[in-house]
């Protein structure tokens, strides 16, 4: 993809034979104007994964948007248009270009690297239609002109050639290095990701505080590993959530942004170790035995302690809640199919709590100022025997039977008619999320990426010039100096080439006409 | 001073910088509709210098626009000239003004002023300023004054109007001094990518003129085609290298924040294609039969999605970027 003009030319018919073929292909595809349609393809087919919800980010809105359009939705993910930077399509043309690239900067490295060894060609015969061209005598004879222009350009770490009467130089060779590099760091940069993907690991967790987590497959609420990952070998860390705090905006138009949260932890790098006090903020992960430990979200758990008909506590915990909005309205669920009977509490979780004839109950703060939770108790069979498998987040009432509805305060009891049981908001836990993450492809993602910036400031700022000195005498017997350039990179000017080669000739003193 | 007091004086300083860059509209207008020879550029670059010893030879006209540009006045006064002379001072007086009300906006927030979308046009708004002028220190650029300062008054319009936000402090995720590093090279790089794609839209006016021998009227004053697509190319070719180092930077902060280096956010996803586009033009530049106005289509859409990015996702789309404020 890094072909110069002359390598371009009108795409002949491929010629018969399989052979033949391959090489009409190969050269199809390293051609830069494959290259640029490649480009192009990559822009267009990036767009659907910014305007369709994406499976990697937010599955919850794929699943809604699917059951929105049943005519589109299953044709589009079957097409794989909700996981499109997985997609077997998206991976072709990156690696067509890729490919490309590769078939593109081979040869262009060995000619490079010939040019690095070969000396500059020699000066043409006619200067004086060349670029910069200027004339003018000197007062030195022919030999010393041209040996004191020849030692002035290599001080000035120009690669310089002479003969009879000339002396080529030539500079700039950074800038198809530069170009080099940069093509090869971004082959570097994909093997970077691709390892990363294949060694890598994520999980997310949820954290009440007061609890801990220790770092095993069964703690993590989801968890991702690439193909050469063994899970059962997650560094053995552990951590415990002593405190969350949470600020949010009260004044001015952005009232309810956060303002400030942040997590103190105790961590245990490994099973036995001293433990440490860290904190964990948003930009402020915690490292730990190879992985960072990143703090995403936060949220409620109010703590209901739930009675059944024996009056036996089946529940005494903080119950997370998930919020649903800005201002933290949070649903959440009990199961205690060990109650007597079998229990199901839905909840809304009001940190501030406000009702609306449209909307119903809502949250107006996110902060716990005013706080309640909205129930509705079922009793039944939960479902859970059935074998499949349920979401800790949803009440399945299918085979349910509602006991009522209520609105708790803290400190509020309600008990459930016919003697079913009762509930108490006892008070409010807050949870955090954290995200855990081990990625071996980031630094050499981070090294790759640097190298082909560095190279790209190369390949665009260096200029490729050279110029030629031509000394002769004339008729007169005065010797007479000739110089001109050649810029060999786009759009770049000779003028201050040419000028540091009359300065050069300048520090011999030469008579100006 | 008290922050109310900070909040008005930045009001006012944008207000001002507005009604400054209103005027400077005016005069650049005046200066291009006048009739006439265009200004300041000398068509032809000779071929081979006269004889001398250092640097001076006509080609430093682009160069060296004071020395030539008082050359020219005492030469033959041109219609129009002073109209843009005027513009360029005014301009000039805007943008300190918008500068200080960028900067008193950070000083009444007490932090930098890149929280939401208005600060954002105010320092994008800045940053088109910035770059025009400091190409104009390099060469006479006075034809490019009446859309630079038009797409300016655009994007402050659309601030005080649209995207107006009170000062706030940042969000958490904000509180990052990668803040200050990735947004200030996107904003630069949005300021450059904004006037190189001006002076492209010239560039295809100029070149349609040249290929239909039309260069006459308001065209005349344009630099030639092939000059004019240089500098669009020397500005793309150093905000281009900048992007990259906003998109690298803007990796590292994720993943410090999010915990991953890449992932698709849709602001990632558009700055990507943005980039993707940037990197097809510099390719098309050095391939034969695409050079030229292709080339120039291809840093227009380039343009496009780096504007699909801003207001797009900003507005619109569920984005972990979506830090407009509003």
């Amino acid at each position: 993809m890094t072909q110069t003009l002359t390598s371009e030319s009108a795409a002949p018919l491929p010629p018969m034979g399989t052979g033949g073929f391959l090489r009409w292909a190969w050269r199809q595809l390293t051609s830069m104007r494959i290259a640029l349609i490649l480009l192009f393809l990559l822009a267009i087919a990036s767009i659907p994964g910014s305007v369709l919800p994406q499976n990697g980010t937010d599955p919850i809105r794929v699943n809604d948007w699917i059951a929105n359009n049943p005519t589109w939705g299953p044709l589009l993910e079957r097409l794989g248009f909700f996981d499109v930077y997985a997609a077997p399509w998206f991976a072709a043309v990156y690696l067509l270009l890729f490919i490309s690239l590769i078939g593109c900067v081979l040869p262009r490295t060995m000619t490079h690297v010939r040019a690095l060894r070969s000396v500059p060609p020699a000066a043409p015969r006619r200067l004086d239609r060349l670029a910069g061209f200027r004339s003018m005598t000197d007062a030195r004879q022919p030999e010393q002109v041209l040996q004191s222009v020849a030692d002035g350009l290599r001080a000035r770490r120009w690669r310089v050639a002479s003969g009879d009467g000339w002396v080529a130089a030539e500079k700039g060779y950074l800038r198809e290095t530069g170009n080099l590099v940069f093509h090869v760091a971004l082959v570097a940069l994909l093997i970077s990701v691709a390892y990363g993907a294949l060694f890598g690991w994520r999980g997310n967790v949820i954290v009440r505080q007061g609890t801990g987590f220790s770092d095993t497959l069964t703690q993590y609420d989801a968890w991702g590993g690439g193909r050469l990952v063994n899970p059962d070998n997650l560094p053995p860390f552990a951590f415990t959530l002593d405190e969350f705090r949470v600020e949010f905006e009260r004044d001015s138009s952005q009232r309810g942004s956060p303002r400030l949260f942040e997590a103190e932890v105790t961590v245990y790098p490994i099973p036995g170790a001293e433990p440490q006090a860290e904190t964990i903020r948003v930009n402020e992960p915690l490292v730990v035995d190879g992985a960072k430990v990143f703090l995403v979200g936060h949220g409620y758990a109010p703590v209901l302690v739930v009675r059944d008909a024996l009056g036996r506590i089946v529940n005494d915990q903080g119950v997370v809640f998930l919020p649903q909005d800005g201002n933290f309205t949070s649903t959440g669920v009990v199961k205690a199919p060990d109650a007597r009977p079998a229990l199901g509490i839905q909840g809304l979780f009001l940190p501030t709590a406000a009702v609306d004839e449209i909307r119903g109950p809502y949250s107006t703060f996110p902060a716990p100022d005013d706080p309640a939770v909205f129930m509705s108790a079922w009793t039944g069979d939960l479902g859970l025997d059935s074998g499949v498998p349920q979401s800790i987040y949803r009440l399945d009432t299918a085979n349910m039977t509602q006991l009522g509805l209520e609105s708790l305060r803290p400190g509020d009891v309600w008990v459930f008619p016919e003697g079913t049981g009762s509930i108490e908001f006892a008070g409010i836990e807050r949870w955090a999320s954290f995200q855990i993450a081990h990625d071996p492809g980031k630094e050499p993602a981070l090294i790759s990426s640097m190298l082909a910036l560095v190279g790209l400031m190369l390949s665009l700022f260096v200029r490729r010039r050279r110029v030629w000195v031509r000394v002769a005498k004339d008729a007169q017997g005065d010797t007479v100096v000739q110089v001109a350039g050649l810029m060999r990179s786009d759009d770049a000017d000779l003028e201050p080439d040419v000028t540091e080669l009359v300065d050069i000739l300048a520090e011999g003193k030469p008579v100006s006409r | 001073m008290s922050a109310t007091t900070l909040a008005q004086w930045s009001n006012m300083a944008v207000y001002s910088a507005m009604f400054v860059l209103i005027m400077a509209l005016m005069a650049f207008a005046a200066g291009f509709a006048s009739r006439g020879r265009r200004v300041g550029l000398s068509a032809a670059t000779p071929q081979a210098v006269p004889v001398g010893v250092g640097a001076g030879g006509p080609d430093s006209t682009f160069d060296d626009p004071s020395a030539a540009g008082d050359h020219a006045v005492n030469a033959q006064p041109e219609p129009g000239r002073r109209a843009s002379n005027v513009g360029m001072s005014l301009t000039w007086l805007a943008t300190g003004l918008l500068l200080m009300g960028v900067v008193l906006r950070g000083v009444w927030a007490e932090r930098v002023p890149w929280g939401n979308m208005y600060e954002f046009s105010l320092t994008m708004s800045l940053g088109i300023l910035v770059v025009f002028l400091v190409v104009s220190l390099r060469r006479d650029v006075r034809w490019l004054g009446l859309p630079v300062v038009g797409i300016t008054l655009l994007s402050l319009g659309l601030a005080v109007t649209v995207l107006y936000t009170e000062a706030a402090q940042l969000v958490p995720a904000l509180k990052s001094w990668w803040l200050v590093i990735h947004v200030s090279a996107a904003v630069i790089c949005a300021g450059a990518f904004t006037v190189s794609t001006l002076i492209t839209v010239l560039y295809l006016w100029r070149d349609r003129a040249e290929r239909r021998d039309a260069v006459r009227g308001m065209v005349a004053k344009l630099p030639d085609a092939a000059r004019l697509d240089t500098l669009a190319y020397r500005i793309i070719a150093f905000a281009f290298p900048l992007w990259t180092f906003a998109v690298i930077s803007g990796a590292i902060w994720a993943e410090n924040a999010w915990g991953r280096y890449w992932g698709w956010d849709p602001k990632e996803t558009w700055a990507f294609i943005t980039w993707v586009v940037y990197a097809g033009y510099l390719h098309a530049r050095a391939t034969a039969g695409w050079r030229g106005r292709r080339a120039a289509y291809i840093s227009i859409l380039g343009f496009v999605s780096l504007m699909v990015n801003y207001f797009g996702v900003n507005l619109f789309v569920n984005s972990l970027h979506s830090y407009s404020g509003m």
